[in-house]
């Protein structure tokens, strides 16, 4: 087959599960900035290694994809963090909303640059409904995200591939590469958590 | 937390819809009878309908859909062209061929219908811009070049992340790239003549007319555009003719002259002077090069990513080969 079928079928396949692999690696990554390069490396990954896909559940082989290169990143932007010390702004910029914990400078800088300027992206389609309506849709929307955000690994991909994503435990089985019944665990942890947390604000 | 810790799981699963027949049935009975259970597994449902409130999950940005498709478009090409060369990219260009064979209708509508296009905003004129589009995505326009260019990353194949965290003042630069990006409305030209280069090289639409013939290309335009782009036959200078192409910019139906250098496609794209804006020289854009001149009354873009002094010498070219102004 030559380059220019095989890209189509690729695209074909994969571009309709961009969405997904881009809200994984958000979620994985907490950095939108980071999620960008992550989403567009693991495509090329996959494009370089669709010779050896065989068929088979195409959005599953793209998110095991997106993870492995979500995690990679996790790991070289922490071996970053060490080395770079000029990543100080995080600190301050960070909103009240989030947590001081983990999340990386993007996120921050995201949020803050979100207060000025909304970012459309993340607004969608909410500009049908009224101001009033869109802002507390938004505020729900982020404070949902807020929740999820807070989940300590590997609990918050599992809750993001099954609620978020909606696949069956066989799924997320095979992205995560661990037996069902681990899936099944860390879905009944996660879940504990954020029930807990809610009856706490409440 | 469960009343029941032994029946936790299958909690769970049935919330998931993961229990066979027989579980679901038995587990059912069991909430009938245990009301911390039901409880819980009330609690579970007030969860899931909160974290399922639609707008929780992200969509990923226009300009970056924009920027994979490129990405892998320029990766197939790559692929086509690195083992085999010249012999390999023509197969890959008579695919692009007979994929606009198969789209045959739009291909003749396209054909009867040009000059209505001129005219007036008839059908044919999404037609053609559909058929000009192949294989790009919505929001290609957006930012096709984003980052296709920028990111380097079909190039030099390094992995990603040893330059992605150089820095936060990179991913403050980035991430307020992106929010510009979106806001200003791009309608610069140059624009979308990088957009039309970069639409061209996602594999599906390099050429209509496949032929390193002159004799060939220049006929084929000369029933689908109003006016005469020259075609020449550069190969001795190292710019061997592909083949030829109707686009769609600015409003118009162009002619794109499709040349290669080394390993790089070049599109020149072609329409009557004052058609369009002009811009004289050359310009950079996300990484691609522009360069752009006027002769025989014709404006002439040349768009790639080989290096500006390419382009100049491919125009020293076309103008000295127009100079004697030989009838064809």
């Amino acid at each position: 087959m030559d380059g220019a079928s095989l890209g189509r079928q690729f695209e074909d396949l994969f571009l309709p599960h961009l969405n997904a692999a881009y809200s994984l690696a958000r979620f994985i990554a907490r950095d939108p900035v980071a999620a960008d390069d992550i989403v567009q490396e693991s495509f090329l990954r996959a494009f370089r290694s669709f010779e050896k896909y065989r068929g088979g559940d195409a959005k599953t082989w793209l998110l095991s994809i997106v993870r492995n290169c979500s995690f990679d990143w996790s790991k070289s932007s922490r071996r970053a963090a060490g080395v770079t010390t000029d990543a100080g702004p995080a600190g301050h910029a960070g909103s009240p909303m989030l947590p001081a914990d983990g999340d990386s400078p993007g996120e921050a800088f995201g949020d803050a640059l979100g207060r000025w300027i909304p970012n459309p992206d993340e607004l969608g389609d909410i500009t049908q409904d009224s101001p009033e309506t869109a802002v507390l849709r938004q505020s729900e929307i982020d404070e949902v995200r807020a929740m999820i955000r807070r989940l300590p690994e590997p609990f918050r991909e599992t809750l993001v591939l099954r609620e978020l994503e909606e696949l069956s435990y066989k799924q997320i089985a095979e992205i995560t590469g661990v037996p069902i019944g681990t899936v099944m665990s860390r879905l009944a942890r996660a879940r504990q958590m954020l029930t807990q947390e809610l009856e706490h604000v409440r | 937390v469960s009343a029941c810790p032994d029946k936790e799981l299958l909690l769970h699963g049935l919330l998931d819809g993961e229990l066979d027949a027989a579980n679901t049935l038995s587990f059912e009975a069991h909430l009938g009878e245990c009301a911390a259970c039901a409880a819980e597994f009330k609690r579970l449902q007030a969860l899931r309908s909160r974290l399922r409130i639609p707008g929780v999950a992200f969509e990923a940005p226009a300009a970056l859909r924009a920027r994979i498709a490129a990405v892998v478009g320029t990766e197939a090409l790559g692929r086509a062209t690195d083992s085999a060369g010249v012999v390999v990219l023509d197969r890959d260009v008579r695919v692009a061929s007979r994929d606009a064979a198969t789209g045959g209708l739009a291909v003749t509508a396209a054909d009867r219908q040009v000059r209505v296009v001129d005219e007036s905003a008839s059908p044919a004129v999404s037609t053609l811009a559909g058929r000009a589009t192949v294989g790009s995505k919505p929001g290609m326009r957006a930012g096709v070049p984003a980052g296709a260019r920028s990111s380097g990353l079909q190039r030099g194949r390094k992995p990603l992340f040893a330059w992605a965290w150089a820095g936060s003042v990179t991913a403050l630069a980035a991430s307020l790239a992106f929010v510009l990006f979106v806001h200003v409305p791009r309608s610069n030209i140059t624009d979308e003549l990088v957009a039309g280069h970069v639409r061209s090289l996602l594999a599906s639409h390099l050429v209509d007319v496949v032929t390193s013939d002159r004799h060939v290309v220049k006929p084929w335009f000369a029933g689908k555009v109003d006016f005469a782009p020259p075609v020449l036959e550069l190969t001795d200078q190292g710019f061997p003719l592909v083949g030829g192409r109707l686009d769609y910019i600015h409003g118009r139906v162009v002619a794109a002259v499709v040349y290669r250098r080394r390993q790089h496609i070049i599109n020149v794209f072609v329409w009557p002077a004052g058609a369009g804006p002009a811009l004289a020289g050359t310009a950079r854009h996300d990484g691609y090069n522009v360069a752009s001149w006027s002769q025989g009354g014709l404006d002439l873009w040349a768009v790639s990513d080989v290096d500006p002094a390419d382009l100049q010498q491919l125009r020293a070219a076309f103008v000295t080969a127009q100079a004697p102004r030989t009838p064809e």
